[in-house]
């Protein structure tokens, strides 16, 4: 559905966008990550043919972004970051003034203002001036705006931005609602947001992709480096040497506490070691009252990646 | 193009959801009134709405009509709407001609105010319809060309001080200094040019009851190419 094929894009000596290559099924809900300046509103900006590449390609269903841009603006519906409106028109007239510019008219129209209007709860305020709204009102009228055409593709940049946490879970679960119906790329610095909506996250920092797959396959990516938390009921000195036993364990912190030892464990390597240290109390017969993996979120993942990209190549101009 | 028309009555209608419209109308219709009230209409003087239209109306709309386009697209570069609008299937050119309709359609409005003058006058003596017909139709064409200048330079800028700003630079020399420049300069080339630009120059064959094609031409490029100027400035900003 969505094609970027070596897109690189230079602005002045800044490079936004180096050589970054994706691609997009039909549905779902895609997430496009990576911190402040990582390339992801110019890429999306890219993708709505607002500015070009400055190589490479990208195409939407299709249609190549730079040589069929009207075909690809009339596939897509695009919330940009500030989801910027016209504050002297009512909610109403400026939605229909949108529909007119993609075609519709008439009952046509009426229809699909009904429709997002729903979808968006836009009801309450519907005939009220833009300018009188709250940011997250605002901000379902830009969506809205964004659907009311039925597009085959729907592209967000940060659109859960300064929104209060209840308006961020409705927008949320509105994003993943739709994902059923359209194609989703959406853009964010929020990881534990991406891991709740979305089916693939790609991550991009200093302009380039950096990982890419679902949310579940780039934790797995880094458990070696997640931490096993274990707390035993046994003798401090022998747990911990029983641990340490252990093949694959690559440290041990212990401490005591009221004979419960509480144990950080890290693994050499890919390996889930906590089976095996179940195995270890239930063979000693040390009660064991907790056992969890911690630090393999999203987040960590996140953290190592960036920052093994800008120790091989420092970012360029920040704040761009 | 129906985008041009949507465009354009949106325009329209963002005129008058705002004071801008009616301060607008307002500051033209003192203006305007002073000029009459105070010049043309002085008992002892001659019924000719010739000086008020010649002149003064000329004076007012060159500082009016930039007030009315300085926010068509700085507005939007600012606020980021353009974004939105650019994404939309709309190209360029239509952009700018439903901008630029709009603006022509409120200045219309504007200009119907004027009729209050002859008709006023027509209490004292008959009017030369024909004439007045005449006057319309040059400041209808004077008008379209100042509302493509302003509309040229609120491209340019974010700023609507800025765009107003270098709008009245060049309207007001284009206008009135443009021909008196002519005298002063010696290359002949030059001397031509300018007195070619001179916009009052072209205008005033309006003013005297003529109906040149000359002067029509001038007008109609003149403002066909500020207003492609403005295309390509539209362009260009989205192709950084």
């Amino acid at each position: 559905m969505i094609r970027v094929t070596n897109l690189i894009k230079r602005y002045g000596t800044h490079l936004a966008v180096d050589d970054i290559s994706f691609h997009v099924e039909r549905g779902g809900v895609v997430g496009f990550l990576g911190p402040n300046g990582a390339g992801k509103t110019t890429t999306l900006r890219i993708l709505t043919c607002y500015h070009p590449a400055t190589s490479g390609s990208a195409s939407i269903g299709g249609c190549d972004v730079f040589t069929q841009s009207m075909e690809v603006r009339r596939k897509i519906g695009y919330l940009p970051e500030s989801a910027p409106l016209y504050p002297e028109l009512r909610v109403r007239e400026y939605l229909r003034f949108r529909g007119k510019l993609r075609r519709l008219s008439g009952t046509e129209l009426a229809r699909a203002i009904a429709r997002v209007s729903e979808q968006c709860w836009l009801g309450a305020f519907i005939d009220r001036p833009i300018g009188q709204l709250s940011k997250g009102m605002k901000q379902r009228v830009g969506l809205a705006d964004a659907i009311m055409h039925d597009p085959q593709v729907l592209i967000l940049d940060e659109p859960t931005i300064g929104l209060d946490p209840t308006q961020i879970r409705e927008t949320r679960n509105l994003i993943k609602q739709l994902g059923e119906r359209h194609t989703v790329l959406l853009s964010s610095h929020i990881l534990h947001e991406v891991e709740q909506i979305c089916s693939r996250a790609i991550i991009i920092a200093n302009g380039r992709i950096v990982a890419s797959g679902s949310p579940a396959e780039l934790r797995d990516q880094f458990i070696a480096k997640a931490r096993i938390i274990a707390e035993m009921k046994g003798p401090q000195e022998e747990v911990e040497k029983g641990v340490r036993a252990l093949t694959g364990v690559h440290r041990v912190d212990a401490s005591s506490e009221n004979g419960w030892v509480r144990l950080a464990v890290e693994a050499k390597s890919q390996q889930d070691i906590r089976e095996d240290l179940f195995r270890l109390t239930a063979s000693r017969g040390w009660s064991l009252r907790e056992i969890r993996r911690e630090g393999a979120t999203l987040e960590d993942f996140f953290v190592q990646v960036i920052a093994q990209q800008e120790s091989v190549r420092p970012p360029r101009n920040e704040g761009a | 193009m129906e985008n041009t028309a949507t465009l354009a009555r949106r325009e329209i209608g963002a005129y008058f959801l705002s004071p801008i419209a009616y301060v607008v109308i307002a500051v033209f219709l003192f203006t305007a009134g002073m000029a009459f009230g105070l010049g043309t209409f002085i008992s002892g003087s001659e019924a000719s709405l010739r000086t008020l239209f010649e002149f003064w109306i000329v004076l007012i709309l060159v500082f009016v009509l930039p007030m009315l386009t300085m926010r068509l697209m700085s507005e939007e570069l600012r606020s980021g709407t353009i974004e939105t609008l650019l994404t939309a299937p709309i190209t360029e050119p239509a952009v700018v001609l439903g901008k630029f309709v709009g603006a022509l359609v409120f200045y219309m409005i504007l200009l119907a105010t004027l009729l209050l003058y002859p008709i006023i006058l027509r209490m004292y003596g008959p009017v030369d319809w024909s004439l007045l017909v005449c006057n319309f139709l040059g400041l209808i064409l004077l008008g379209a060309l100042y509302l493509a200048v302003g509309l040229f330079f609120s491209t340019c800028t974010k700023h609507q001080i800025v765009a107003v700003l270098l709008s009245f630079a060049l309207l007001a020399m284009l206008t009135f200094a443009s021909h008196a420049l002519a005298t002063q300069v010696d290359i002949s080339w030059l001397r031509v040019l300018l007195q070619h630009l001179s916009i009052r120059t072209h205008f005033e064959e309006f003013v005297r009851g003529s109906v040149d094609l000359n002067h029509v031409v001038f007008f109609v490029t003149t403002t066909a190419l500020f207003l492609f100027l403005a295309v390509k400035r539209l362009e260009m900003r989205r192709w950084q």
